[in-house]
Formats: structure tokens, sequence, C-alpha cells
């Protein structure tokens, strides 16, 4: 439990250190494209090995010799292209400098980047989606901090301002509540902007505009001002970012009329509803999560095609089951996942279900779940009070009771404001094996002690 | 010596950069200056390696790193904000300037236009009187509004009783595609555009025929066949609204500004700070009009800041901005005519500080005699009236009278009571406009909802109120 070597959450990439401060988060480097973020960290170098025999010694490093001035010629020539430009546009000797070495990267143009035809990480499918969707509607675009010059602060946005420029990739003065207010007024008037958080726990700051001037001004002026606005950014707990990083806000906005309020898990999950926010007309609160922009998914033929879009308000089921419905969505999904093959050798077959649209919440299916399995856990990354997985729970009651063969569980974080030692957070949020106990209890499968587990 | 001191200076045709732009090293007789001039007309102590070729020009961006030795040719340094002076005197700036910002008026509190005003505008008979009129039934309208409020007719109401001036000069000053976010003191923008005293009385009565639907309190106008935004509530919410209004204008090329208003009250809130520094980063055509009336509730403006007032804070964010006497209707609409054309032909914001007093109570729900004098406001309403000092400059011109007077304000009152009937009497809006527009195309669970509420009145219809339609 001390260890820091259990990586519960089965990511593909290692946890981001990160300090408990607003500064952007150095990315770990997974794949080439985005070593450009260790410009910031301790250079790398390239090492030249020299095993060889000692009579070539002298031809080869002939050879090194001819081939560095040959470098250094074509660097020289590169600067003088990247630097005049930088100095044209009032560019700082650190961008420049990123801006030389970016020539010896592979090119990341805005256009989709990944390994395999068929993969994609969650933030390639973000960048699709928000690239897609900017060439398709030039009313389009993306404000928030960090979004243009720094290509993201967690690289969602990485090659927008090139490909579009600042009019419709625009980096903010830090103020939240001064941005989304602008952002509403601009979708009063004709745009549609794409706001993004840095995290939502800072969307608390704009948290007025978010509701009152948003969600509600289409009701409250009778249809004649709608608000085609989609606030987007990472959610809940990320790794050692405490309490103020951390918090899940999906039950927060959930619960307001005039909101819709979608969580994707996957890479198409991500592209489908992101496409679908941005093209809906009511203001639109995309909760992402920052542990999974770095992990891949398979992505279908379709998915990739520009005009993709999922339903707003429609839940996936991931796996089919029988014996007993999980409810996650987020990240959790991936430990609902892992859970349900847990069970599955322990001859417990879990359905689980990816809700994808928090409001408004696929009810039917859910529903549809528990009365062919007549029993629920429904899991959750955030607080357990209030919480969606409360919700869910009075549906279920409301309109399945008779079905059910046993109490409902909700799986929710701890009701503390998230600690930062590794320990401690991991104890703060559900984990895998939370879900497989909890599971087990609903189908009266735990021992006597392990209930009050 | 004297050279380089004489070069030193920035050269007359370059004006203050930060960094060398590419333009500047392509002017025309720049290449031409000796290398030992050149570097001295940049502004930069020559490197020593001035007398070799040219340099690349890679190291003309880092040239800021170089910082210079501690001798007297440099007196200023670049930051990235850009060149500051040094000094070698310690001293605070003071909070306030020597003098406040002065005040532009047209008229004396008499009417009177004085001797060597400003005022260019040709204001003929015709707008003239029409100002006047407007000023005078939103008067009247205030008055009856609030009469029906006390009398139980209403729920609520709030007048803009000392601020006529500010609503109706401004609107005449302003074209109507300019797009209009009011806070909540600014009736008369729409009544200025077309409103009628029918579709007023419609919002306050919440009745079918409102274009709010009944869902909002009174006085919270808004119609977007007028570009009038629906008044929100919360302070200041409109201003960061109306500089993404601004900058979708700016976008659309169109040949429109956004234009707010807020009270000295909202001046205190963070959208009010946010939004200037956003308006001004974003070069939107927005005017902010503060109408500075002196009291936000029951705090006066000595508890709800200590600057100069509002338009000094313009300049804190890059921003033009003037002080004009509310209560002067030529001068209202002087100062907002000039700052939607430099807005819109600029394309950068403004700021309007307008000097007033509410003589009104905030609202129906406030007696501002517990917290001011009366005398006080009764100075203002007789002697500092804007009405009334606008009427004195109409009839010296000969274009207004006493009978006109008489005529308009009973014509005015007859009109006002007939459209408070007539809202009174219509019914309110049916049940099914309770789960319309909340989104767009409404979710399944409203439609299941409403269903459900149809049926259950349907079944029980005894014990729901007849004259509400479903």
């Amino acid at each position: 439990m001390g260890g820091n070597n259990t990586e519960p959450f089965g990511r593909s990439s290692p946890p981001t250190s990160s300090s408990p401060f607003r500064s952007p988060q150095p990315l770990p480097p997974t794949t080439a494209a985005d070593t450009q973020a260790s410009v910031y960290s301790s250079s790398s170098s390239s090492s030249v090995s020299l095993a060889s025999p000692s009579s070539v010694l002298p031809y080869v490093f002939l050879f090194i010799f001819a081939a560095c001035v040959l470098i250094g010629f074509v660097v020289v020539v590169k600067m003088l292209g990247i630097v005049r430009r930088q100095a044209s546009i009032g560019g700082s000797p650190s961008t420049v400098l990123s801006e030389a070495l970016r020539v010896f990267r592979p090119a990341v143009p805005a256009s989709r980047n990944y390994s395999s035809a068929k993969e994609m990480t969650v933030r390639e499918a973000l960048n699709s989606a928000l690239d897609e969707e900017m060439s398709a509607d030039p009313k389009v675009f993306l404000m928030g901090e960090e979004v243009g010059e720094y290509q993201g602060a967690y690289k969602i946005s990485k090659g927008l301002l090139e490909k579009y420029g600042p009019d419709r990739v625009l980096d903010t003065p830090i103020t939240e509540a001064g941005f989304t207010g602008v952002a509403v007024g601009a979708a009063f008037q004709s745009l549609k902007p794409v706001v993004e958080f840095m995290t939502f726990n800072f969307s608390m700051q704009a948290i007025d505009h978010i509701i009152n001037s948003a969600a509600k001004s289409n009701y409250m002026s009778a249809g004649q001002f709608n608000v085609p606005i989609v606030f987007r950014g990472p959610n809940g707990a990320a790794a050692g970012v405490g309490a103020q990083h951390s918090q899940c806000y999906a039950s927060w906005f959930a619960s307001c009329p005039g909101l819709k309020v979608l969580m994707p898990y996957s890479s198409e999950d991500a592209r489908g509803l992101l496409k679908a926010a941005i093209r809906d007309p009511d203001p639109v609160v995309f909760l992402e999560n920052e542990l999974l922009y770095g992990e891949s998914f398979p992505v279908s033929a379709e998915a990739l095609d520009s005009s993709f879009c999922l339903p707003i308000g429609k839940a996936k089921i991931e796996k089919e089951g029988k014996d007993v419905t999980i409810t996650a969505f987020s990240k959790i999904v991936g430990l609902a996942l892992k859970a349900a093959d847990i069970l599955a050798k322990e001859g417990i077959s879990a359905e689980v279900i990816n809700l994808r649209s928090i409001r408004p919440l696929d009810k039917a299916t859910i529903n549809a779940s528990v009365r062919k399995t007549n029993r629920l856990i429904t899991v959750e990354e955030g607080f357990p009070q209030h919480g969606v997985g409360a919700e869910i729970c009075t549906s279920v009651i409301e309109d399945s009771f008779g079905y059910l063969d046993a109490p409902v569980e909700r799986v929710a974080g701890a009701d503390v404001p998230m600690p930062y030692a590794a320990n401690l957070e991991r104890m703060a949020v559900p984990q895998v094996e939370d879900i497989v106990r909890a599971a087990k209890r609903a189908c009266y499968r735990s021992s006597q002690h392990a209930v009050a587990a | 010596m004297a050279m380089a001191a004489l070069l030193r200076r920035q050269p007359f045709w370059k004006p203050a950069v930060r960094l060398l732009s590419e333009k500047t090293v392509k002017a025309p007789g720049f290449g031409l200056l000796a290398p030992c001039f050149r570097e001295h007309a940049m502004g930069r102590r020559p490197s020593p390696a001035f007398l070799w070729p040219r340099r690349f020009e890679s190291t003309v961006s880092q040239e800021h790193l170089q910082f210079p030795d501690d001798d007297d040719n440099h007196r200023d340094l670049d930051f990235p904000g850009g060149k500051v002076a040094f000094t070698d005197k310690l001293s605070f700036l003071s909070g306030s300037a020597e003098a406040r910002i002065p005040c532009y008026r047209v008229l004396d509190d008499s009417g009177h236009p004085l001797d060597h005003s400003g005022f260019s505008l040709q204001v003929k008979e015709e707008l003239a009187v029409k100002i006047y009129e407007r000023m005078v039934t939103l008067q009247m309208m205030d008055v009856i509004f609030y009469e029906a409020q006390r009398q139980g007719r209403l729920s609520f109401y709030l007048t803009t009783m000392g601020e006529e001036a500010i609503n109706i000069a401004s609107a005449a000053a302003l074209k109507d595609e300019d797009v209009v976010l009011p806070q909540y003191r600014e009736p008369g923008i729409l009544l200025w555009r077309g409103f009628t005293l029918q579709e007023f009385a419609n919002q306050l009565f919440g009745n079918e025929a409102d274009y709010g639907k009944g869902r909002q309190m009174p006085i919270h106008y808004g119609s977007n066949k007028h570009n009038y935004f629906t008044v929100s509530s919360p302070i200041a919410t409109q201003l960061p609204q109306a500089v993404g209004v601004a900058y979708a204008l700016k976008m659309e090329k169109k040949d429109a500004c956004a234009v707010t208003y807020m009270g000295d009250g909202g001046t205190s809130e963070g959208d009010f700070h946010a939004s200037l520094n956003f308006a001004a980063v974003t070069e939107s055509p927005v005017i902010f009009i503060c109408r500075n009336n002196g009291w936000a509730i029951s705090t006066h403006i000595n508890e709800q800041f200590r600057s100069d007032g509002v338009a000094v804070k313009g300049r804190a964010y890059g921003i033009r901005s003037i002080r004009v006497d509310g209560n002067d209707a030529l001068a209202v609409y002087d100062a907002v005519h000039h700052a939607r054309e430099i807005s819109v032909k600029e394309q950068v914001p403004i700021l309007i500080e307008a000097l007033t007093y509410r003589i009104g109570h905030h609202s129906t729900s406030d007696d501002s005699t517990k917290y001011r004098p009366v005398d006080e406001i009764n100075y203002w309403k007789n002697s500092r009236n804007p009405v009334s000092r606008l009427r004195r400059w109409v009839e010296r011109n000969g274009w207004w009278c006493n009978e006109a007077e008489t005529r308009l304000r009973t014509n005015i009152r007859k009109q006002l009571l007939e459209v408070i009937g007539e809202a009174e009497k219509l019914k309110k809006p049916p049940m099914a406009e309770l789960f319309a527009d909340v989104y767009d195309t409404p979710s399944s669970n409203l439609v299941e909802q409403q269903r459900q509420l149809a049926e259950t009145v349907r079944i029980h219809s005894g014990c729901y109120p007849p004259d509400v339609p479903v």
C-alpha cells in the first residue's frame, strides 16, 4: 500500500509528477510526438557510441566531425527562419529555442497522429474532434488559459493555434469568471465557444456564469437567447494533486436544469461526445479525466469519420452480464471492467454500463439492466452525499423497486477533501477491490466480516 | 561622444518598440546606417563586434538578455511589459491624482447652454422633442407602475427616477444594431427602441403575451428583436458577456458595438475588472456606461470604493474613459455618440462614467429614507432633475410649451392606466410553458413530466385554479 509500484488504474503511462500549484504539468513522454514537452525539463542529449577497432577510429572521428559540421549548418539555417519568425511576433528566447528544437522532432500537425491506424489516445481523440468541428463551422472557437501558444495545459489543443490563428484560439488572462462570461456573451450573439478550464476545480470561480448566465438563459428569456457553448476540461482526481485539484463536479452540474453533462471514457466516447456537445444548441459541460488523456483505446472506422457523433443521453453497455449491474462513468469504467473480469472468474456475471451522459441520465437503460440482473452497484469517484449514485439509486427505486433482489449499493470516493500522500489518496478513491466486494455483497456472496469493509 | 549621445535617443522614424521588428530592420535607409550608429539607433549599447559584418538576425531577439553594465548609457530597460524609465528616487504614487477628473457638461443646471461648450452635434427640434417626450414617458411610467405595486397589483418594481437622461439620451446616440446588455435600471433604452407600454406591462404582469412567458420577475425585460438582452439579476454579469458579444460582432465585421450598463456598485464586482481587462486585451468594440448614482441600495459610494469614481479605473486597464454629467441629456448624447464612433471605427472599448443621483428608492423592497436624508432626495428631485433641465432648454428654443406638457402627461397617464388594465385581464402563460425552453428540444424526462402533470390536472381539475390554462 505504501509503495508506488502498484498502479491500480492500469494506465498505459506513468503518473505525471506535479506540484499543487497551477503550473501546467509536464507530460510523460508516451509517444514520440509528445516529447516536445521535455524541452522544459532536462534536455535530453543524444549519445554516440564509439565502440570500434583502433585502426578505423580516425576515420570514424572524421566522419562524425563532418556530420556535425553539416548538422550545425542545417541548424543555423533553420534558426534564422524560426527565430526571425519568433522575433517578429515577439517571442521570448525559450519559445524560440523550443521552436528551433521542434525541427528535430517529428512534425506534429493538428491532424490526427496516432501510433496505429486503429488505436487512439483520448488526447488525440479530443484534439481531432476539436479540429474537425472548428474546420467544419467557422463560428466554433476555443478559449481558455494556455490553450494557444502553450498548445493546451494538457496539450489537448495542440496545433490548433497554428492552424486557425489567434482569432479562433484565444489565450485568456487569468480570470475564469471573466472569460466564462465573455464566452457566454459571444454565444448569446452568434459564436460557438468551447471554453477550456484548466481543471474543473477552477470552474467554481466561474460557476455563476455557467449556471446563471448559460444554463438558465434560454429559459429566462423564453427561447430568445440560447447559449450554444461547451465547457470542457479535466475533472476529478488525478494523481497527487491534493484537495483543490481533485474534486469531481459531475453531481454539481448535473443537478442544474438547462445544462447537459457528458463524461467520456474511451477515445470513441471522447470524439463522439465532444462533437455532439459542440453541435448542440444548449450549454454542455464536458468533464474529461486527466489520467485518461494518455490512455489508448481502439477506435472503429466509423468513429474516425468527421461526421461521427454520439447521441446525448444514451448510456453504453460496455459488457453484458446477467447477475449484477454496475454503473460507472469516466475513469471508473476501466476499474469496473477489471472488477467484472475478476467477478467472472468467481462465477458472477456483471453488466457494466458506461453512463456517458450524466444529464440527461439514461434511466431507461439503467432500469432495463436492473430489471434483467435484479442487483445494482453504482460506482463514482466523487463525494458520496448527493452524488450521481444517489440519483441513480432513487431512479431505480422509483421505477424498478419490485425487481430489486438486494439493496442498491453506491461505491463512491471518501467523504473527505482529497489528501495528497499517495497511500491516503489511494484510500480516498474507489479501487477495483471495492467494486468487487460491493458486487459480491449484492450477490450475497461475501462473508459476514467483509460486509463492514 | 556627442554623436553617440544624440543617437541614443530613439530615431524619429521609428516608434518605441520592445523588440526589433522585421519591419524596422527592413526599413529603407536602416541598413545604410553604419553598424556602429545602427546599434545606437536601436537603443542598445553597441556590442564589441559592431565593426564586424552585419550580424545574423537570430541574435537580435536575444539582445534584451544582455544586460548592460552599470554605466550611464542606459536609463531604461526592456521588461516583458515594455520599456520603463528608471528613477533613483523612492516614492510612492499617490492613490489619487491632484485634481479629480473633470465632468463634461453642455447645459448648466437651469438648462442654459454653457458659453464655451464643446458640443458640436446638431440636435434639431425633432430629435430634441423626441428625447424629451421619452424622458417624460419614462418618468411617468415609473410613477404609475410604482403605484401599481404599492396597490398590490404588481409584485415588484424598480424605478429609474433621476436617471432618465442617461437612459434616453444614450439610447438616442446609439443605432438599433448596437447590442445592449443592461443591468436593470435601463428600460429607457427599450422604450426608445420602440417597446410599447403594453409590452412593458405584459412583462410586469407575467401574462401570456409576455415575451418572457412569465418566467421572470417584473422589470426583467428582454427582446431580441430590439437587440436588448434579457435583464439578469446578478450584478455585473452582463459586463463580460458584453465583451463576448463585442468579440462576436468584431468577428462578424458588423458595423455595430456592444453597449452595457452598470451602477457604481457593480464596479466592485470581479466581473467588472475582468471585463475591462478582457475588452482591452481583445480590442473589442464595447462601451461600458456606468451610472454612478451615489448609492448601491444603502451603500454610499464612499463605502463602495476609494478611487476617484469610476472613470479613473479605465486608465488602469488601458481604456479611454470620460466622465460626463449624467443629468445633462445633451452631454450624455454627445459622449455616447462619439464613444460609439471611436469604438466601432477603432475597435476599442470605451468607459463612460455618468454622474447622477438615484432619486427613487432602490426598488419597491426598499425605503431609502431610512439611510439617507429626505432633504437630499428632494434637492435632487426638484433642483437637479434631468427632465426639468432638458425641458427648460427645449422650451427656451421654442420647441415646447406648457400646453404640450399637459397634453403629453395626460395622454401618457391615460395610456398607462389602459395598459395596466389590459395586462391584468390577460391570462397567465399555459402550464405547457413550464417545461419549454429548458433545452432547445425538451428532454425525455421533461416530456414525461409534462404529460404526467397535464394528466393530473385533468383528473383532479377541482384542485387547480381554473384561470390557468393547461
